[in-house]
């Protein structure tokens, strides 16, 4: 295998020769078929904010591998008491830590870790900025499906502005010559998302913006962001949610993803969710292989 | 009576029209005479020798955060007034945001008492309003007789327009100006940077320069409106500078200052979360970086000011977006501004004096300074404008470390400062 990835922080940072080896690593695993490749190495799961999906797979992940996990959360520790992020890496770090995967409120927190870590941290969401591991499960859903991402038209609808899944998904898939079409109400998607990587675009009109789409991913819309920016639950279903109507736009083999938690109702229509085209399931179980690869990855396990 | 002559350096004193190779007399703390060199030989104690050097006004910056009282583990008076000195700066123009504000004549006494044991001439910038609220404002009056030289809420602006007309016509009834950090707040909650692309990639709320233009321009119109006196404290955008360039063009009394690092660095900068270039008014793009340098060469920029505003490591070693506000700037400010503005950009050296002595002296009615006019403060800059160095933030005198000026090659220097006849730096 490849050199160790050192932490995973951003898709940014990434090679592309190092986003093929995740994956392909990531094809590889099975979490139904443990390893001790990683058996003896402590993993931290430091997560400020809630998740069900990602701090699960992690651990299963690292599970499946042979690792030993302990989940840390504000609300059980010091960091309550007001320890600094700086102060709580390195005492999971003294105790023994091999390596941190964090979830945090702050765009860029796990850079700052990472600057005064000697173990590897591994970005599990940080703010608005970056969600690396998801966008490469995400990569990897989609190659389940199509024979490669150059030339792909993939169309991201809802709350771009707030997502780090937004941001990640449309490096990397910009990255392997992808379409990228960021879609939503100009709050939500402002022009100068369009700036993120070459080959990304805005869009304020989900029914053109489908037309020929090859994959069709929706993002959570949290109800009091649509209050704060004035709209209506009612306007946004009427002009953004994904239908089936609206699915009959894009590539009859156009795939429907979700990184969850899905709002049925808002952002998609149940009947899409659970839908031939829906491949959120997948994405879920392509969560845990990817995150075994990843963690394989940063402790420079021997394959 | 103490006297010193300093002979043989290049005089600079835009306020007297000089220009020129001349000896400097200084006794009892004022300039005695500026004559011919060698024509004052043998009338002073000291002698020194600075051919080759820049003899300037004693720089002042109109723009300071020296922390006290209240704020002790990021600045003090002696640990800034060091700094000041080291980096040219003879007088230093301390902002009111301490604890408590400095809203009345006790603190602004308090902050020039000589028991604070400051290097330098420190004038205090009083609160325009108790507690830098908002809403009531101070007693004008009795803080410039206790020797404030400006009201400002910086960093809390007066938005409230009937708030900061009554400000501005009582100032302007003393003939001293209020000083706005123009940012409305109300659009820039939870920003950390500049809104653009920069801000979008990293995921950080970003400040539109609308924040900071909107409140120029109505600040602007009420000037107008009240024949009061407004000064645009560290502008950052590029439609700020051209409100006050009409302003300027149509005779109002509107004035303005620009910080180094505005007109150095822009949003890109702040890299992977960099806390040492984050600062309000954030770094903006590239065309607001060029428009400040415009706006200098043009003379639409009346000053350069640091904004120095020190922070302790814990308050910066945090994530982005709980980082404290602002960076060092008193022992990078003149070095900046020789560098870039008069090796790279041309610009005079006496407009350069200008910017950094002259007219902050005279928008803060500072009688006797930013001049070598006989009778004036003994306050002098001695600066050698060629000299090459490398500033490195451990060197810092200042209390605090959080400059992105680190490792920077600079062509230019204080190599003395004299402030009321006594040498308080040499380098």
């Amino acid at each position: 295998m490849k050199p160790s990835l050192g932490s995973l922080l951003s898709i940014d940072q990434l090679t592309t020769e190092q986003i093929e080896a995740v994956l392909a690593l990531a094809r590889r695993m099975d979490p139904n078929r443990p390893t001790r490749l990683l058996h003896g190495k402590r993993v931290v799961l430091l997560f400020y904010e809630a998740s069900t999906r990602t701090r699960t797979s992690f651990d299963f992940a690292a599970k499946a591998l042979g690792a030993v996990t302990t989940l840390v959360t504000p609300t059980s520790s010091s960091i309550e008491k007001g320890e600094s992020l700086i102060d709580t890496g390195w005492t999971v770090e003294c105790i023994g830590a091999d390596v941190i995967v964090m979830r945090h409120p702050n765009s860029g927190s796990a850079h700052l870790l990472a600057r005064y870590m000697s173990v590897p941290i591994v970005n599990a969401g940080d703010g608005m900025h970056q969600h690396p591991s998801q966008a490469l499960l995400d990569a990897l859903t989609i190659l389940n499906h199509k024979k490669q991402l150059r030339g792909l038209r993939v169309v991201i609808v809802g709350d771009i502005y707030h997502s780090r899944v937004a941001r990640s998904n449309a490096e990397l898939l910009s990255r392997f010559g992808a379409e990228v079409i960021f879609c939503g109400p100009l709050d939500f998607v402002p022009e100068v998302a369009a700036t993120l990587a070459p080959g990304v675009s805005v869009s304020h009109d989900l029914n053109a913006a489908l037309q020929g789409a090859d994959v069709v991913m929706a993002l959570r819309v949290q109800k009091e962001r649509l209050a704060g920016k004035n709209h209506s639950v009612e306007d946004y279903v009427a002009h953004y949610q994904v239908t089936p109507q609206r699915m009959m736009l894009a590539k009859p083999d156009a795939i429907l993803m979700h990184p969850g938690p899905v709002i049925r109702g808002m952002e998609l229509a149940s009947e899409v969710a659970d839908g031939p085209q829906s491949c959120i399931h997948e994405q879920v179980r392509n969560g845990v292989k990817t995150r075994m690869a990843i963690l394989a990855m940063v402790l420079g396990a021997k394959n | 009576m103490e006297s010193l002559l300093i002979q043989r350096g290049r005089v600079i004193d835009p306020a007297s029209g000089i220009d020129h190779e001349m000896d400097v007399l200084l006794r009892g703390g004022r300039v005695a005479a500026v004559a011919t060199p060698g024509t004052l030989h043998g009338q002073a104690q000291q002698t020194l020798n600075v051919r080759g050097a820049i003899v300037a006004p004693g720089l002042i910056d109109m723009h300071v955060h020296l922390r006290e009282p209240g704020h002790s583990h990021k600045e003090t008076k002696v640990t800034g007034t060091a700094a000041a000195a080291a980096g040219g700066f003879t007088s230093v123009c301390v902002m009111p945001n301490t604890h408590p504000v400095n809203d009345s004549v006790e603190i602004t006494r308090w902050m020039q008492s000589p028991e604070r044991g400051a290097l330098v001439n420190v004038f205090p910038i009083a609160a325009a309003t108790v507690g830098s609220e908002g809403e009531k404002l101070t007693n004008f009056a009795a803080l410039k007789k206790a020797g404030a030289v400006a009201v400002s809420d910086d960093g809390k602006p007066i938005l409230d327009d009937k708030v900061m007309r009554n400000a501005l016509r009582r100032a302007a009834r003393l003939n001293m100006p209020v000083v706005q950090h123009a940012e409305d707040t109300r659009v820039t909650v939870g920003c950390s940077m500049n809104y653009g692309a920069t801000s979008f990639r990293l995921g950080v709320h970003g400040m539109p320069n609308s924040a900071e233009y909107s409140v120029v321009e109505r600040d602007i119109a009420m000037a107008r409106e009240t024949k009061s006196r407004v000064h645009v404290a560290h502008i950052s955008t590029l439609e700020a500078m051209a409100a006050v360039r009409r302003a300027k063009k149509a005779k109002l009394r509107v004035t303005a200052e620009v910080t180094p690092h505005h007109f150095t660095l822009i949003d890109e900068n702040v890299g992977e979360f960099d806390t040492h270039y984050k600062m309000n008014p954030p770094l903006r793009s590239v065309a607001d970086r060029d428009a400040m340098i415009a706006g200098i060469l043009d003379g639409t920029i009346d000053a350069i000011a640091t904004d120095h505003a020190p922070h302790a490591f814990h308050e910066k070693q945090v994530e982005f977006e709980r980082a404290s506000f602002g960076i060092t700037g008193l022992e990078t400010a003149l070095p900046i501004a020789l560098t870039v503005l008069h090796h790279h950009f041309r610009l005079p050296l006496w407009r350069i004096v200008e910017l950094l002595a002259s007219n902050p002296a005279k928008i803060f009615g500072l009688t006797g300074r930013g001049t070598l006019a006989k009778g004036a403060h003994a306050d002098l800059t001695i600066f050698d404008p060629k000299k090459k160095w490398t500033f490195y933030a451990s060197d810092s005198l200042s209390k605090s470390r959080n400059t992105p000026f680190n490792g920077w090659n600079f062509t230019g220097r204080a190599v003395m400062t004299i402030v009321g006849g006594k040498v308080v730096y040499a380098g």
